[in-house]
Parts: structure tokens; C-alpha cells; sequence
């Protein structure tokens, strides 16, 4: 186990932008570990959620910010559910990977880049196109053929479809993604 | 007109941010200021002196004293004066600490709002007239509501003490929550065995007179002179008949009313004494199970009785009772079960509260000292403990420590091992509070003697899986999460006020926190005293407390009590509300508005009814003033002319 120096590294600012940008308060954890107890993907993080809470209070950023666990969350909110605090859990991670990708410190590559997949199909589309996702995904990430087992499969159930489905009002979803854009360029 | 005002440094606590002589020579500008000076402490004895020596060398007839709280200093000061031969009213407090220096930073804003503040206390002392108190008699009886283990402590001090006790109990039974414990902390003694003997001094003191089964109806009156209307509930059983023989309890047919007494472990008889040692040890029936009442026709235990007490007509009884103080002991309740639905709370049987564990436990309780777990009888071998079930939880209001749990959870643990030798117990926790005296050692005993697993972190889930509870939480300290298969969880459920706790301090005019407990007089400094004088706390009405720190405010209560009727009369708050006759067109808005009723209608000799003030009644608070259509009836030192006056002189200068 190695000692951190806490004078040398904890990193005040990275708690105040913690703070700042999610609206929550990392002092208010008192750390008693239900978000830890009751996340489902637990068994695969580095950092129990409750030690990420941990690492904010004592301003450990480069730490976090180069942790698996902040990508491999899937963002179910048991956390935020459970916590006798009422802090936000969830919210924070999302901050933290915000904060990662800003930082160019993302760990989990292949995450982002679905992430990125995802957003990509929703700015054009107005929804999810699964194929358009699939493909876009297996041709960045360099897996060409991760989940292509299970094509057949689902296709046979109805479940994808071949051409994107698109939505009304599109253009406005796409609008969205224009003015969160224009306003990273205005705020920074 | 001379006044005399004097400015507290006290140490940096005023003076580090408010410019106490550029107060004081602000002030020595204001006509009728005959001195201005400031002073280190002005409370201090020197400080003290200091006024009375000035009152003599600059004539003074008026004193301000600008400091802090008057809640603090008020009566110190108006003794002062007094003793220096001006009346005491003839004295005003300016706060220039709680609500300026203690609360800005800005050194020029403070000096010049302080100024303000004291311009204002020299405008109000010039408008003051002299007031004197009266003296009444007291009534040396003493009301105690509530008979647990503190009601108890405080009703046996003022016995002893030789005060004739009126002590009400709820239930049917004194004794409280520690008449249902199988053990005590830290020591494991019996709890009915040190408690009972109590609870008989307390039915044999020919100066306690017990109502049990009933409640506080109403409350009139004032410090030294109560009137409290009691109501007896009806208990269809009469109890100057009723032999405590059981009879009844033993043929009833009726076998599945609700257990309060054990916590619904398992359920009662209709018709029941709630557990061996009650007193008094009289049958009760209970008319929304009993078949008399809900089928109209049984009368089992009519026919059974052998002294003939049953009387299914019974009313409930209102008497009346005169004291001259009250201790409010009620108490608290626990956390329902189902307000956590996360831990199967009331879903699955073999999750259950502390209290109801505690009565599995005891030789008395539903299982005889067995411990079985209420799915199937079955003896468990795993028992999971969760501490902090509800509290220090926010999200479900419930923000504080509920003080007790930690404690009876490791002595829980500790039974369990001595009850079942090959059984394994584990706690969940948050931090382990064990801050009073042999405490700790108890808490590591449970540990190191009787291997009780620790585990520190929360419990997230409770599920069934087979016969077995799943009990999924996390050990932090590993970074961990751990799953255990407990055939039986215990949860240290949160302390709640009473139900009923509000609308009590309505009727004693006492205050409550936003969890229902009620709101001691000083936090520190008179932990027993309430803002109402003449009512007294103790216990965990007031916040969750053990049972060491109920005794004891059960005892400092009574002595509370005690020295209040050393005296045999009372002095008058003379601050009271008061009519002018000349004024009162006899409309009685004011007699309706005030929530002391102590204002009553007179008629004159030319046969005007107007309205009178019953002085020792009056708690001054002024409602009828700010009633009254044309300003008859004003509030003595605090008179329409006297607040106009501060009013004035905060927006005229």
C-alpha cells in the first residue's frame, strides 16, 4: 500500500469543481458504503463507489480521473437511490467522466467510444440506430466483429432494423446537441 | 431624565467587530444620555459595581446595558439597578452580539447598526414606567406525565421530597420501555429485576397517586396554580374489583387481538394484563378485538370472574386535578418496520425490530426466553444485527442518532451467544457510539469474548432465499461487498418522538423540534427546564436518551420541582397585559384571542362590561394588544407608546 502524501496532493480546485460542476456536496458523504452495497457492477471497479467518494473528499484527481470505475458505471442510480445523504452518486460519475474526457485522461477507450457511437446515432437520427451504433462502434473501437454473433439472433425477433428509423422533430434533437456546443465554446 | 448606557467589549466577542467607543460616543450625543461608557465585561462583578457606582456619581435614573442576549443578562442587570436603588424596569438591554457582532464581519456596517440598536434602547428606556410584581400562593402538588422509568425517578424524588404526585400513565401499565427489556447495558442485570422494586415504591407510596390507562385532557392555568383535566380511559373491567387473577385472560376466546406490550410479537388475548409484574395488575379489554364488541355476544368473562368486575358498559371518566407544576416524561416511539421497505420491513417475519427481539429474549416474553424466529419456531443460527435502521438518515428525515443502538445491538449479540452457544452473530455498522462510562469495553467484549463479527459498512438489501435471509451490504473497510445467509435479521430501528408528542406541547405551551422532541429552556445550562416555567422535562421525550440519562433527568427534574415549592408564594411576572377602562368598549375580542384564558369579562358599578386581565394567568405575549380595536388593553413594558418610540428613533435618525 503506498502513502499519499496528503499536503502534496490533494487537489483543492478538483473538489470545488467537483462541487461546482454536478451541484452536489462530496462533504456531506459520511461514508457509510450503501452506494458500494447495493452497485451491481461492484465485482469490476478498481474503486468501490464509496472510495471514489472517498478520493474526491481527499482530492485525489488524478486517481479518479484515470479510474476504471467511472466508465465501467452504468449509470443505474442505485447509489443516488440508496444514499441516506441524498447525494446525487450517479450525477457525480457522469462529472467525473465529463472531467476525464476533458482532461484526455479516459482509461476505459472503448467506452468512450461507444458512448461516442451512441451520441452520434441520436444527433442524427433523433433515436438510437442500433446498426448505424453497431457499425460505427466496431469500425472505431477496431473490434470489427463484437456482438455480430448476436445479429441473427435479433433480427430474427424483430428487435433492429436494416435502414434507420428517424423521428419528428429530429432537427430539434440535433439542436440540442448544436447549442451544448456553442455554449462548451462560450463558458469554457 | 438621566440615562446611563453601557457598552460590552465582552473580550473580542463584541469588540472584534463592532467599534464599542465609537458606539459610545455616538450615543453620549442623544439628550438625555447623562453617561456613556464601555466595559471589558460588563456581567462581571467589577462591571456590576461599575453601574451602581455611576448611578450614584451621574444621578442616573435610567440604565441601558448594550451586550448580549437579554435571555442571558436581563435579570443580572435588573438586579443590578435595583440594588442601586432604581426600579428594575427602569432597565433595557440592547443585543449588540447575538444579532450583530456574532453574525457580520464588517466592522463599519456593525458599528454603525449597533448604534442604531442602542438608540433605540435609550428611546424605550425613557418611555418605561416602574413596575412591581405581586406575590401568589403555589399549590405544592405535582403532576408527572408519563410513567417510565423517568416519570417513575421523578415521581419517587417528589414523594420522597413530600409532594403529593399525580402521575398519569398512558398504558395500562407503568414501567415504559424498560419494563420490556430482557437485560440492561452495560452490565447485563435483569432489567425487570431493578426496575420492578421501583415500580412497587411506586403503587405503595401513600403520597403517589397513579392513573394509569389514561391520558391528559386538558390544561389550564399557570406555574403554582394547574388545573388538568385526566381522562380514565375505559378499560370495561372495574378495577377496585379486579384481582389481578388472570382468569379471564385465561378463557377468553379470543386469541388474536394485538400485543402492544410485546411489540405484536406474537399476538394477546382480547382481554389481558400485559406481563407479570404490571401495575397495577389489572385486565383490560380490548373492544376492537373482543367478541362482546365486535359480535355482540361472548361474556366468557363476565361469567369467569370471580370478584365480578367485567362491565362492558363502561365510559371513559374525566377528573379533574389541581397542581402546581408538571414533569412531562412521556417518552419516545421506534421506527415502523415498513418504513424500510429496502430491508423487507414488515414483508418477511424473520425481520424484526430491536424491541421485538428484545422480547424473545425475555423469560416473559411470547417465546419464554426461547429464541425463535417468527416464520416457523425454528431456532436460528445466524443472526444478522443492521445498526442505524432509519437513523442518521436524510433522505428519510430522520438526520440524528438515536443514541441507545449501538449499545443494545452488542448486548443482543452478547445474549444471543449465551442463548444459543453455537450461533454466529454479525452487526452491521456505521460507527460503533459507545461514549459512556464501561461502554466501550462492553462493545469490545461483544467482539473479543464472544466473537461477534463486526462488519462496518450499510446494508443495502434483505431478500429470502429459501428459509434463509439474504443480506447483501458492504464491508468498507475490505472496499468490499458481502453478502451473509442469516436465518434471522435484527434491525436497530430509529428512536422517533411520540406520535402524540405535538399536540401534548400545545396543551403545556411548550416547544418542540422539527422531530417532535421537546425543546429544553438551554441546551447546556438548564437541561430540564422548559421555556414555560413551572413545566419540566425528562427523559426521551426530550431527544433519545438511556436509561442512566433518563434516571438522572428524572431526578434533576424532581429537584427542579423541589426547589421551586421551597417557597410558599410566588412572585408575578408584573409584565403582564393590563386594561384601561376608560378605553374598553367592552367588545371581548381579546377574552376569545387569548390562548391562556386570562382574560375575563367584568361589569362595572355603572353596569359596562369590560374586559379584566388575571394577572398571574397573563404570560405576557401580547395577542390581545394587537387585538384590540382601540388600543384599551396594552402589554406593561411593552405599551404601543414604548415600541413607537424605538420605532421613532430608528427612522428618524
Amino acid at each position: 500500500m503506498k502513502t499519499i502524501n496528503l499536503t502534496e496532493s490533494t487537489d483543492w480546485n478538483f473538489i470545488e469543481e467537483v462541487k461546482k460542476e454536478s451541484g452536489q456536496d462530496p462533504s456531506l458523504c459520511y461514508q457509510c458504503g450503501n452506494c458500494t452495497a447495493g452497485c451491481p457492477y461492484s465485482n469490476f471497479f478498481d474503486y468501490p463507489v464509496s472510495q471514489v467518494m472517498r478520493l474526491i473528499q481527499t482530492g485525489q484527481k488524478e486517481t479518479i480521473l484515470t479510474s476504471k470505475a467511472i466508465w465501467l458505471c452504468a449509470t443505474c442510480e442505485t447509489c443516488t437511490t440508496r444514499c441516506p445523504c441524498e447525494i446525487d452518486v450517479a450525477h457525480i460519475m457522469d462529472v467525473l467522466r465529463i472531467m476525464a474526457r476533458r482532461e484526455n485522461k479516459v482509461s476505459e477507450k472503448d467506452i468512450k467510444t461507444f458512448y461516442d457511437s451512441f451520441l452520434d446515432s441520436i444527433k442524427k437520427f433523433g433515436r438510437l440506430y442500433e446498426v448505424g451504433t453497431l457499425i460505427s462502434y466496431n469500425l472505431r473501437s477496431g473490434h470489427l466483429f463484437t456482438d455480430s454473433d448476436l445479429g441473427p439472433k435479433v433480427l430474427a425477433h424483430n428487435k433492429i432494423h436494416f435502414l434507420p428509423k428517424k423521428i419528428r422533430g429530429s432537427e430539434k434533437v440535433a439542436k440540442i446537441f448544436e447549442r451544448y456546443q456553442e455554449s462548451l465554446k462560450k463558458h469554457g | 431624565m438621566r440615562v446611563g448606557v453601557f457598552i460590552c467589549h465582552c473580550g473580542n466577542n463584541i469588540a472584534g467587530t463592532v467599534d464599542v467607543k465609537a458606539v459610545a460616543e455616538a450615543i453620549r450625543k442623544i439628550p438625555g444620555v447623562a453617561y456613556a461608557t464601555t466595559y471589558m465585561y460588563t456581567c462581571s462583578e467589577p462591571g456590576q459595581d461599575e453601574i451602581k457606582q455611576a448611578i450614584k456619581d451621574h444621578n442616573l435614573n435610567r440604565i441601558v446595558v448594550a451586550a448580549c442576549s437579554p435571555r442571558m443578562h436581563e435579570l443580572t442587570f435588573r438586579k443590578t439597578v435595583e440594588k442601586a436603588g432604581l426600579n428594575r424596569y427602569y432597565f433595557e438591554m440592547a443585543n449588540i452580539r447575538e444579532h450583530i457582532s456574532w453574525i457580520g464581519e464588517d466592522k463599519e456596517a456593525n458599528t454603525k447598526k449597533a448604534i442604531d440598536v442602542v438608540k433605540m434602547a435609550v428611546a424605550k428606556v425613557m418611555q418605561d414606567r416602574p413596575l412591581y410584581s405581586s406575590s401568589f400562593r403555589i399549590n405544592k402538588r405535582v403532576l408527572v406525565i408519563g410513567g417510565g422509568v423517568a416519570g417513575m425517578q421523578a415521581a419517587l424524588d417528589c414523594a420522597d421530597g413530600g409532594l403529593e404526585v399525580v402521575l398519569v400513565e398512558k398504558s395500562p401499565s407503568i414501567g415504559g420501555m424498560m419494563s420490556r427489556l430482557d437485560k440492561t447495558f452495560p452490565t447485563i442485570d435483569c432489567s425487570i429485576c431493578i426496575l420492578g422494586p421501583k415500580m412497587v415504591d411506586v403503587a405503595q407510596h401513600d403520597k403517589i397517586k397513579l392513573y394509569a390507562y389514561s391520558e391528559i385532557d386538558e390544561i389550564k392555568g399557570y406555574v403554582g396554580n394547574y388545573q388538568i383535566k385526566i381522562r380514565k380511559k375505559a378499560t370495561y373491567v372495574d378495577w377496585t374489583k379486579c384481582t389481578g387473577c388472570g382468569a379471564c385472560m385465561e378463557k377468553c376466546p379470543s386469541r388474536n387481538a394485538y400485543d402492544y406490550f410485546n411489540f405484536g410479537v406474537a399476538p394477546t388475548k382480547a382481554i389481558n394484563i400485559p406481563f407479570p409484574q404490571a401495575i397495577p395488575k389489572k385486565a383490560k379489554i380490548d373492544p376492537n378485538y373482543c367478541r362482546h364488541f365486535t359480535k355482540g355476544k361472548c361474556g366468557v368473562c363476565a361469567k369467569i370472574c370471580p370478584t365480578k368486575a367485567i362491565n362492558y358498559e363502561m365510559q371513559d371518566e374525566i377528573v379533574t386535578e389541581e397542581v402546581g407544576a408538571i414533569i412531562v416524561a412521556t417518552g419516545y416511539s421506534l421506527l415502523d418496520l415498513e418504513k424500510l421497505p429496502e430491508y423487507g420491513g414488515g414483508r418477511y417475519p424473520d425481520v424484526i425490530s430491536g424491541i421485538q427481539y428484545e422480547r424473545l429474549l425475555n423469560a416473559s416474553g411470547p417465546t419464554a426466553g426461547h429464541i425463535l424466529r417468527p416464520s416457523d419456531h425454528i431456532e436460528p443460527k445466524t443472526i444478522v444485527f443492521v445498526s442505524c435502521a432509519g437513523s442518521r438518515d436524510k433522505s428519510i428525515g430522520i438526520p440524528y442518532c438515536s443514541n441507545f443502538c449501538c449499545m443494545y445491538i452488542a448486548k443482543q449479540a452478547i445474549l444471543t451467544k449465551d442463548h444459543i452457544p453455537d450461533s454466529q452473530s454479525y452487526v452491521f455498522y456505521m460507527d460503533i457510539r459507545s461514549p459512556g462510562k464501561g461502554y466501550d469495553e462492553f462493545t469490545r467484549r461483544a467482539q473479543e469474548d464472544y466473537g461477534v463479527k463486526y462488519i462496518r459498512g450499510r446494508v443495502s438489501r434483505i431478500y429470502p432465499k429459501g428459509k434463509k435471509m439474504v443480506v447483501k451490504g458492504v464491508d468498507t473497510l475490505l472496499g468490499s461487498q458481502v453478502e451473509i445467509e442469516a436465518d434471522l435479521v435484527v434491525l436497530g430501528t430509529a428512536v422517533l418522538s411520540n406520535p402524540d408528542a405535538a399536540h401534548l406541547a400545545e396543551k403545556l405551551h411548550i416547544s418542540y423540534d422539527t422531530f417532535g422532541f421537546y425543546v429544553e429552556s438551554h441546551p447546556k445550562l438548564r437541561p430540564v427546564e422548559t421555556n414555560t416555567s413551572g413545566v419540566f422535562l425528562a427523559g426521551a421525550c426530550q431527544g433519545p436518551k438511556d436509561i442512566p440519562a433518563s434516571v438522572g433527568q428524572g431526578s434533576a427534574a424532581a429537584s427542579k420541582v423541589l426547589a421551586l415549592f421551597s417557597k410558599d408564594m410566588l412572585e408575578s411576572d408584573p409584565a403582564v397585559a393590563k386594561v384601561d377602562i376608560n378605553k374598553c368598549i367592552g367588545c371581548l375580542k381579546c377574552v376569545r384571542t387569548c390562548p391562556f384564558q386570562a382574560i375575563k369579562d367584568k361589569e362595572l358599578r355603572d353596569g359596562r362590561i369590560v374586559a379584566d386581565v388575571i394577572e398571574t394567568v397573563c404570560a405576557g405575549c401580547g395577542v390581545c394588544t394587537s387585538t384590540c380595536p382601540c388600543g384599551a388593553i396594552q402589554l406593561q413594558h411593552f405599551t404601543d407608546n414604548q415600541l413607537l418610540a424605538e420605532v421613532n428613533a430608528l427612522c428618524l435618525a
